[in-house]
């Protein structure tokens, strides 16, 4: 399966190219950008770790581009998105979210269900992956 | 003008002024063109159509006086009050522009005649009696301006555009959603099929309809246990936050809040409910929801009864107003190209009044006055009603990237399934996105951004070649009437 968190997961991988005009898209409306990535892809996993604090001052793409690439020379088989962060006030927060690194392999998600009173069930949604520890999951 | 109309406007006072009888509004102090209204004021601007015999002025001031402390006579325990200070005062009367016989009356209500964060009394106030008044022939409220004291008594949204992103971890996009078709005759199972194969095909949302509450074919109970299974499989196929807006709407407030706690209950993180439930009831599931840490949705099902017309009802632009100040997070609020009524500029202004943290006044997009929202979380509006994937590249340039949009016959009428109808929305969504951010000019080139994107998906492609050509131009009824004035550029 294919995890389609983020803004273009539906689009067939981004290319440099495509990937550093976002970026510029970000970077021209003001926003700061960050680099986070993680091996566990819950709908629900808010905090994916920060390659970084977000760059509030690199306001070239090159500069941003050469974040990104040692993020994913680190963590090839990562999930690994790029954010532009938007700190107007009313806003403060993520303006665009995408992801430019996935593993080889997306085994996706179980749901488990338990049966409760009243034909309720209570589910919950384990990614296959996170069955092992962190950094030995793909 | 004679001597005499001159006398019936100006304001009597003392004795002549309380002398037992009839007399005109204007003469009891409801138009006073030299009232400077104070920051604090709650202004109102009103269409009115007077009958032939009645001054506009004259007209106007009724509209003051029966919006605030008059009745039909005078009464002499005015005199017990502060009634200079109550007294609504009508303080300006345009022409509207190539619309003879109707005029924008402005009136400014002090802020001691409301009761704090209550829409059910300052709609009482404001609409509660004026609009039968035998001498008016129509009337129509077009907008209002709230001073910041006023909009600090109430809470607002619940959750808000920023946090409901934050919650659903989707940003940078519009939302995708679509009303399960058909709206009424589906069993539970059946109905949480199409709800499964919309979210799990690429939708953030799907939706009860208006009138889906508790009926013989689908009884409430097993439509939320069956939706929350596709919600939960589609979340589990996708790696996706997923809702559906269950529709809690019921005849009484009791049997809302029963179906509220069981859609928390089962882990949903939406619920809707319908704007004929009154303002009073919005205003408790409001509550609840902040509560709760619940979206709040709602569907205007009867709005047009009193929006559409130009020379009657409530402007949408008000109830969009009164709906942010009473806290709901989702409101309908129209496509421009869908099949309901939308003018374009009219439609702009409503969004600007659900989102935005200041409005400037804005003639062109029927916005009368300046308002500051002060801090009040933004509504997120939704489009909902006759749109297809290939007009996403309008919808992006009309309606922006804080919205829902609702594919619900472009999703579950696709040829190759509910699924493929889903993912072709969402491959032209982020494809019109991408382009837009990359610069490119989506109006003239959307339709081949669209095209290229289709090249890898084959749903896409089947969606273009039924729909792509399918529109609804028909002249819009509730359209601004202004003057453009003329730039110096």
């Amino acid at each position: 399966m294919r995890i389609t968190q983020g803004a273009f997961s539906f689009l067939p991988d981004l290319t440099d190219e495509q990937i550093v005009k976002q970026i510029e898209y970000g970077l021209a409306n003001g926003w700061a950008i960050s680099v986070e990535y993680t091996d566990d892809p819950h709908p629900r996993n808010t905090y994916w770790e920060m390659f970084g604090i977000p760059m509030f001052d690199i306001r070239d793409a090159a500069g941003v581009m050469s974040e990104v690439n040692a993020c994913r020379k680190t963590f090839p088989n990562h999930y690994i998105k790029v954010n532009a962060f938007d700190s107007a006030r009313g806003r403060e927060s993520v303006r665009l979210s995408f992801i430019i690194n996935r593993p080889a392999e997306e085994p996706g998600y179980a749901l488990v269900r338990q049966e409760g009173p009243g034909r309720t069930i209570h589910y919950t949604t384990r990614a296959y992956a996170t069955e092992r520890p962190e950094g030995a999951r793909y | 003008m004679s001597a005499v109309i001159e006398g019936a406007k100006r304001m009597k006072t003392g004795a002549e002024r309380y002398r037992a009888g009839v007399m005109k509004y204007a003469q009891m102090g409801y138009w006073q063109p030299d009232y400077a209204p104070a920051p604090t004021d709650v202004l109102a601007v009103f269409r009115i159509s007077p009958q032939e015999s009645v001054e506009p002025e004259e007209a106007a001031a009724a509209v003051a006086g029966e919006s605030s402390t008059a009745t039909w006579t005078v009464v002499w325990t005015d005199r017990l009050t502060a009634c200079d200070r109550y007294r609504a005062k009508a303080y300006r009367v345009d022409p509207v522009p190539g619309s003879p016989g109707q005029f924008f009356a402005y009136i400014a209500y002090d802020l001691d005649l409301f009761e704090p964060g209550s829409i059910a009394n300052l709609s009482a106030s404001v609409i509660g009696n004026v609009f039968g008044f035998k001498p008016l022939k129509a009337l129509r409220l077009e907008d209002m301006r709230f001073p910041t004291a006023y909009v600090k008594t109430f809470a607002g949204p619940p959750t808000g555009i920023v946090v409901e992103r934050e919650r659903l971890d989707k940003f940078g996009r519009p939302l995708l959603g679509a009303t399960v078709k058909p709206k009424l005759g589906l069993s539970g199972k059946n109905y949480g099929r199409v709800v499964y194969e919309a979210l799990k095909g690429g939708l953030d949302f799907s939706k009860d309809d208006e009138n889906i509450n508790s009926q013989s074919f689908m009884h409430w109970r097993d439509r939320f246990l069956y939706c929350m299974e596709a919600v939960n499989r589609s979340q589990a196929a996708t790696g996706e936050v997923k809702g559906h807006y269950l529709n809690v709407t019921a005849a009484t407030m009791e049997d809302m809040y029963e179906r509220a706690e069981f859609a928390k209950e089962l882990g949903s993180v939406i619920v809707m409910i319908d704007l004929v439930i009154g303002y009073t009831a919005i205003q408790s599931m409001s509550r609840w929801a902040r509560r709760n840490d619940m979206i709040l949705h709602l569907h205007r099902a009867g709005h047009s009864t009193y929006t559409r017309q130009k020379t009657h009802g409530v402007s949408f632009r008000v109830i969009s107003k009164w709906m942010r100040l009473a806290g709901v997070d989702h409101l309908h609020a129209g496509t421009v190209v869908g099949k309901l009524e939308g003018d374009p500029n009219s439609v702009q202004g409503f969004y600007n009044v659900l989102r935005e943290g200041h409005n400037p006044m804005d003639l062109s997009r029927g916005i009368f006055f300046e308002q500051d929202w002060a801090g009040l979380h933004g509504v997120l509006p939704v489009a909902s009603g006759g749109i297809h994937a290939g007009q996403m590249h309008q919808l992006l340039h009309y309606l922006g990237e804080d919205t829902v949009l609702q594919f619900g016959g472009g999703t579950i009428g696709h040829p190759m399934g509910i699924a493929a109808g889903a993912a072709a929305n969402r491959v032209a969504l982020e494809a019109m996105v991408l382009a837009r951010n990359e610069g490119r000019d989506i109006w003239n080139e959307g339709p081949q951004i669209l095209a290229d994107a289709a090249r890898h998906c084959a749903p896409l492609k089947a969606a273009l070649d039924i729909w792509g050509e399918v529109t609804f131009n028909y002249a819009s009824t509730d359209t601004p009437d202004f003057v453009p004035t003329p730039s110096v550029a």
